[in-house]
């Protein structure tokens, strides 16, 4: 379509414009803010717009810990970015060869009560972990994986979001490739491993994308999860660095911790990004 | 190679507590490398049969073996046959070559035999050059050529078709159907090949199978099922346009339909009820024959169509185009040889024999 109308490409523009600044002006804030000092954020009332000249020493204070000019224990981040980053892995990935798995059997085997297990999968969809946290809690706690990676994992693997996507899927399949496979001699495994998994690399990355950004963004099941410091997440480490009042606060290290909470995922956002359009435009069925 | 033999094969579909019954009892016999062809019309059953071949379909009743060797319940990859699928069924994600190679590295063969072996059945069917390229890069007809690749470094005793020509353009699909027949010529290998396409019936096949709801309506060379075709539904499917049918009360070397009457120089096989069938090509324009009014003419190049009704029933007539052709609306007289009428009974609807 072509169109000739400056006037609308401007108004457009500026719309658009608008909305980006709108969006990115806290990010700034908080980059700013976590290049000053917490003399100079609480001092001038409101805070200087331009960045300050403290951004090494801040980051170093959040990244690993130390001391705040009035005393107070500041304590370190990456130990908690550790425990994100497993965290999210494992139940990014955890979540996709379990609902991969699933959904191959749900499309390619037939057994005694699949549509019902099927469906019990689906309803699962209304029960996410803050409506069963109660139970949850218990049955963690009884197996005695209080403060462990499992425990804070496991729970968040089971997934009926991605088992339907791969369901879906493994649907568009078509029935033929199966078939030539079978006559070609592979069994259900190497069906699965030769022809499925690589079919569904796109299907993979824009899962591994979601699953990795949940599991980072974990809050609520760590809070009531773990009393034991070095099993805190990043997103946990945040609340937990906003004590009292406003004079109370390191600002410029919670701003520090909350730039360096947003990195991976974002990392993991562009560097994905990249993979699964390239898989989009080779993928052919 | 082997011999395929298809004994009282039966098959049931069920759907919930019904059941529904898709081939009903068919017999063939297959000689060791001969080229079959299964035609039919769309669900009659014919695809079926090939996939119980395949082992693809379980077989509910009867027995399929290949070579002497029953092969009802064994797994389709220990059958020794390869399949070519009508949308090819290529992996989309391997090379050409990992392609044809994959049924070989699950069947563990040596890597420089099977590198040898792809190779050689790139060289037969000219794509080399695209050994390196995924499904994807490829045309249809390459594409093809591929599918036909991978079944041929399997070596097998059996090559299945399942309309592998149908996707695509007619002459791509004339000239494949030259390369099947050259490759066949080659290979020697008993072929099994399922179309709906009665020209590629007739131009691939050394013996045609014509199916029809399930059941074997004939078993014969491409000549006799043209020229004796064993019942209305034959006679019907084979040939373009198709026989004309048209049913007639005969007595003694007379035949009437609709008021009109005709005396034939021939006998007529019996008196009573029968369907006649005459070949389009078998009626000559004369004037002093039967009466026919024409509706339609179509030019085809070499020859003419001829659409119009004899007695009341529809009626074609193909004649050479130069010709004179009559226009719609006139009258023209039919002359047919007696010899070259086909009778079938009403009630069977098979052929009477002369």
């Amino acid at each position: 379509m072509v169109e000739r109308r400056p006037v609308m490409t401007l108004v457009a523009h500026l719309v658009l414009i608008f909305g980006v600044l709108l969006v990115s002006f806290p990010l700034y804030v908080t980059l700013v803010a976590s290049t000053q000092t917490s003399e100079q954020i609480v001092q001038q009332a409101p805070m200087s717009l331009l960045p300050g000249s403290n951004l090494i020493d801040t980051y170093r204070a959040a990244l690993f810990g130390g001391q705040t000019a009035s005393g107070s224990r500041i304590s370190p981040v990456a130990p908690m970015l550790k425990v994100s980053f497993i965290c999210a892995m494992v139940i990014a990935l955890g979540k996709i060869s379990i609902s991969m798995l699933s959904a191959f059997a749900f499309v390619y085997f037939r057994f005694p009560g699949r549509t019902l297990c099927f469906w019990m999968v689906f309803i699962t969809l209304m029960l996410p972990v803050e409506v069963r946290i109660g139970s949850t809690y218990r049955v963690v706690a009884g197996l005695g994986l209080l403060n462990t990676y499992a425990g804070l994992t496991v729970p968040l693997i089971a997934s009926a979001t991605a088992t339907f996507l791969f369901r879906q899927f493994f649907l568009t399949v078509p029935d033929e490739l199966t078939e030539a496979s079978r006559i070609d001699g592979a069994g259900p495994i190497r069906f699965f491993i030769d022809v499925l998994l690589p079919l569904s690399a796109t299907s993979i990355a824009a899962l591994f994308v979601i699953q990795f950004i949940y599991g980072w963004n974990q809050y609520l099941w760590p809070l009531l999860f773990t009393t034991d410091e070095s099993k805190y997440p990043i997103v946990m480490g945040i609340r937990r660095m906003l004590g009292g009042g406003d004079a109370g606060n390191e600002w410029n290290v919670v701003m520090a911790t909350a730039i360096l909470a947003m990195l991976p995922p974002a990392l993991v956002v562009l560097l994905m990004q990249k993979w699964f359009v390239k898989g989009l435009v080779d993928a052919e069925k | 190679m082997a011999s395929l033999s298809i004994r009282d094969v039966v098959k049931d579909y069920r759907a919930g507590l019904r059941v529904n019954r898709v081939i009903h009892g068919v017999s063939a016999e297959v000689a060791d490398g001969e080229f079959i062809v299964i035609v039919g019309p769309s669900g009659c059953g014919k695809s079926t049969l090939l996939r119980m071949v395949a082992g693809l379909e379980e077989i509910t009743g009867g027995q399929i073996a290949i070579g002497q060797r029953v092969v009802n319940d064994i797994e389709p990859a220990e059958r020794d046959i390869a399949m070519v699928f009508q949308n090819y069924a290529l992996y989309p994600h391997m090379s050409v070559f990992d392609n044809m190679a994959y049924g070989l590295k699950i069947a563990r063969v040596p890597r420089d035999e099977i590198a040898v072996r792809v190779r050689r059945a790139a060289s037969i069917l000219e794509i080399e050059a695209f050994l390196d390229r995924k499904p994807g890069q490829l045309s249809g007809g390459q594409r093809q050529r591929v599918a036909m690749g991978r079944a041929i470094v399997r070596e097998p005793q059996v090559f299945l078709f399942d309309e592998p020509l149908s996707n695509l353009d007619a002459r791509l699909r004339a000239q494949t159907r030259i390369e099947i027949r050259k490759l066949h010529a080659e290979l020697g290998v008993t072929s099994l090949f399922v179309t709906h396409d009665q020209v590629e019936a007739m131009t691939l096949a050394q013996r045609v199978i014509v199916m029809n709801a399930g059941l074997i309506e004939q078993i014969g060379t491409p000549e006799e099922i043209y020229r004796a075709p064993e019942s209305t539904f034959v006679a019907g499917f084979i040939g373009a346009p198709p026989m004309n049918l048209m049913t007639v009360r005969g007595d003694g070397s007379s035949l009437s339909r609709a008021g009109c009457e005709w005396s034939l120089s021939g006998s007529v096989p019996r008196a009573g009820d029968l369907i006649m069938g005459v070949r389009p090509e078998h009626a000559r324009l004369d004037d002093r024959g039967w009466p026919m009014q024409v509706e339609l003419v179509e030019l085809l190049g070499a020859e003419r169509l001829i659409h119009g009704r004899l007695a009341d029933a529809p009626f074609i007539v193909r004649t050479d185009a130069r010709l004179a052709a009559p226009s719609a609306g006139q009258i023209v007289g039919l002359d047919i040889a007696p010899e070259s009428l086909h009778w079938f009974d009403p009630t069977s609807q098979k052929r009477i024999p002369a």
